[in-house]
């Protein structure tokens, strides 16, 4: 069983993304037959250098990842570091569903609405402040990346608090807090000298996920990003998508000057990492304490809570756009509501919608199915997790989308498959998977394995050990892990436009073409639909365990855990 | 029907022996009792007897049950009975499905397997509680409802880990009765592990006193 499913995960899962960024490699070096180019040589990377842009194109890149990176781990550590303790991690992961579930367009989207010059901030300033038109700002699409790192930043703070959350219960933080304190330092001090440098090990790699995710994000860059210049991975992909299949092999070295600038901000985090572990224990052995920190507890705590009020008010005013008629400005709330926009669902966001419901179900149930087997062939082999195996669940979330997805699609069209619904299942998988992977095997090995012994004892075999007690018992987190599963694939941009050919339209595809249109009302529209459905998979994970174990009294409240 | 425990030692990867090679033969009805200090691998003896052994554990000697050498078979085809101190009663299944989980397959048909697991729980002093959510019982009810389970499935012969060291004194003996009553009744033997001296005075059956290799 074993056997089996490491062969699934390297043929299905490994291989497309080396031989993906292989095929983007050769390229990248003049060679890609189907358009004719057969000769090895540097000149995509001459026609790379001379892009009008580039370097700007890199610096913006690498200020906004690093930055929206950077800014989300301190506020997610001050913020933890101000509210643990006084928040259970049940309420904590309750409050931060919303925010993990939305897709990265619909909150993008939504915070376009939010922070534009005529959106919902400028509406409500306009009164007291007297503004009678919009200001002249460029608050969103503005040139130095800005509202890209807000948007980033409202997706990223919450993954971050989620888990350092779930890395804090594997350390005693009360009674160090309390030895801490007992000495003399203040919450923050024992926060950043004690506790930290333990959760760290616990949560780099993820870390390294935010990381690369925020170098190379596309839907988000493309709506809220600055458009002339773009970050490299949205000139990239226009690269790919112009009609001109010549861009292609630029376009190529692009995607591996892409996956350079990921591995080098690796090596920078590297470095500081050492250089902070250094420079910490001379500062930790010094023994400074009192309670300086605690302004900046406040700080980070605030900081977080806007960033949170303004990523639900992007997320509410997709509801409301979708379904305003008249809606002057400055008015704070539509003149005149309508359901128009939703009306014709034959439009198109009623296909759009099936096909992304049917792409999350398919997807999440192949890598939900894949993922038990994994942890399940562990439990029959006896064997523990070995680091490699991380490293490998891990491996599709460390690497630029936009580094492999084209090499994959030249891969699929060569072997002679049909771009379509089930290319899309693929490439969607190769993110789900990890995603599932990661949120089922904690709960997985935390379970009372005396369940399975007992079942044993009694007769029960392998097979029935697994359906009758170890599926039920673990339905909670099972279900919490589908429901990742599907907002993960409801997410997906590139892998939904590299392998469906532009055939299978979904809501993310839409709503991110639809976005620079001048219609919100219909962006609303797809935009609501978008959040809607992980939402809707997030409440079903929460009300099917609750409604089947609702006589099991230890059964209850796992959900979230 | 015996339990035969011949030169039986445990070691975890290329460590010492947890323990001295032990030798016990356990008659049917009987209770044999070993004793000995928390953390010298009482459970892990009894996860060698039972084949529960985790991962990197490795037993030399052999496990005889019934003059039949246990060597390589798994766990669920031992028919080896497990009772821990908890009991260990499956969260998402209510009483009477715990016990009919353990229930033998043999006993056919939707009415007489009902039946079985309604007399399981008139023995156990609990007529009439199928549905109730385990979770809702009392510590010496779960005891009992694990007691019955364990002998649903008709286990040819009873590991006990410490199994009464979490019930108040009072119950611990009547707890203690019911679970030898029941051992005598069925003529199988059961090996416990504990250190209660009460536990292993009242068993009668043989007694060996662990000692760790060091």
């Amino acid at each position: 069983m074993r056997s089996v499913v490491l062969t699934v995960v390297v043929l299905g899962l490994l291989t497309p993304i080396a031989a993906g960024l292989w095929q983007t490699g050769r390229a990248a070096f003049g060679i890609l037959p189907a358009i004719g180019a057969i000769d090895a040589s540097l000149s995509p990377w001459g026609g790379l250098l001379a892009l009008p842009g580039l370097s700007t194109a890199i610096r913006l890149s690498l200020f906004t990842g690093l930055a929206a990176t950077g800014l989300s781990l301190v506020l997610a550590v001050g913020f933890c570091a101000a509210v643990h303790g006084r928040m259970s991690r049940q309420v904590g992961a309750r409050m931060l569903t919303p925010f993990l579930a939305a897709p990265h367009a619909a909150i993008a989207i939504g915070l376009a609405f939010v922070l534009a010059p005529s959106g919902w901030i400028a509406r409500m300033l306009a009164m007291p402040l007297g503004w009678d038109r919009p200001p002249d700002l460029s608050s969103v699409n503005d040139p130095w990346g800005i509202a890209l790192v807000v948007g980033l930043m409202v997706k990223e703070v919450p993954f971050l608090l989620l888990v350092i959350l779930a890395a804090l219960t594997q350390i005693p933080v009360r009674a160090q807090m309390a030895a801490g304190r007992a000495l003399g330092y203040g919450r923050g001090l024992v926060w950043v000298k004690i506790v930290m440098p333990q959760v760290w090990p616990l949560i780099r790699l993820p870390v390294l996920v935010v990381l690369a995710y925020s170098l190379s994000v596309v839907d988000m860059a493309l709506i809220l990003g600055p458009s002339n210049p773009p970050t490299l991975a949205v000139l990239l992909t226009r690269l790919y998508s112009d009609p001109d299949i010549g861009l292609i092999l630029p376009a190529s070295a692009g995607a591996i000057l892409q996956l350079v600038l990921v591995v080098q901000a690796f090596g920078l985090l590297w470095l500081a990492e050492r250089l902070v572990a250094r420079l910490g224990l001379v500062w930790l052995r010094r023994g400074g304490r009192g309670t300086s920190t605690e302004p900046l507890l406040h700080l980070a705590t605030g900081a977080t809570l806007a960033l949170l009020a303004v990523g639900a008010l992007a997320m509410l005013s997709l509801a409301v756009w979708s379904l305003a008629w008249r809606w002057t400005w400055p008015a704070p709330l539509p003149e005149s509501w309508s359901l128009k926009a939703w009306a014709t669902p034959s439009s198109g966001w009623a296909r759009a919608l099936a096909n992304t419901a049917a792409l999350a179900i398919t997807s999440t149930a192949l890598c939900l199915v894949l993922a038990i087997a994994w942890l399940e062939g562990e439990d029959r082999a006896h064997m523990p997790r070995a680091r490699w195996a991380k490293g490998l669940i891990y491996l599709p979330l460390l690497i630029p989308q936009i580094s492999f997805l084209f090499g994959m699609n030249v891969l699929v069209l060569r072997s002679g498959l049909q771009l379509g619904f089930w290319t899309v299942v693929w490439a969607q998988s190769l993110f789900v998977f990890p995603y599932v992977m990661i949120a089922l095997s904690d709960p997985w090995r935390a379970r009372d394995t005396r369940l399975d012994r007992t079942a044993a004892a009694l007769g029960a075999g392998p097979w029935r050990r697994l359906i009758r007690v170890k599926l039920p018992v673990l339905l909670a987190p099972v279900c919490t892990a589908a429901a990742i599963g599907v907002a993960v694939s409801v997410a997906q941009y590139l892998p939904t436009l590299f392998l469906g050919a532009g055939r299978i339209v979904t809501l993310t595809t839409e709503a991110v073409t639809l976005s620079s249109s001048s219609d919100r009302r219909v962006v609303g529209v797809y935009g609501s639909l978008q959040a809607a459905l992980p939402f809707l998979a997030y409440a079903l994970a929460f009300f099917i365990p609750a409604a089947l174990h609702r006589n099991r009294r230890d059964l209850r409240g796992e959900a979230f855990t | 029907m015996t339990l035969e425990i011949i030169d039986l030692s445990v070691s975890f990867r290329d460590h010492l022996p947890l323990f001295p090679p032990l030798t016990l033969t356990i008659p049917q009805g009987e209770v044999g009792t070993i004793m000995g200090p928390s953390g010298i691998g009482k459970s892990t003896l009894l996860d060698a007897v039972g084949g529960h052994l985790a991962h990197g554990f490795a037993a030399s000697g052999q496990v005889r049950l019934n003059g039949r050498s246990l060597d390589g078979i798994p766990a669920e085809a031992r028919r080896i009975g497990l009772m821990f101190q908890d009991a260990v009663l499956f969260p998402h299944l209510s009483v009477g499905d715990n016990l009919a989980f353990g229930l033998g397959r043999h006993v056919r048909g939707r009415p007489a397997r009902a039946a079985a697991v309604a007399q399981a729980l008139d023995q156990a002093g609990l007529p009439g509680m199928e549905r109730r959510d385990p979770a809702t019982l009392s510590g010496g009810q779960r005891a009992r409802i694990a007691l019955m389970r364990t002998l649903l499935a008709e286990p040819l012969a009873l590991l006990l880990d410490e199994p009464f060291s979490k019930l108040d004194a009072a119950l611990r003996a009547e707890m203690r009765d019911f679970t030898y009553r029941h051992i005598r009744e069925r003529g199988i033997p059961a090996l416990m592990v504990t250190h209660d001296p009460q536990d292993a005075a009242a068993a009668l059956g043989p007694m060996i006193q662990l000692r760790g290799t060091d």
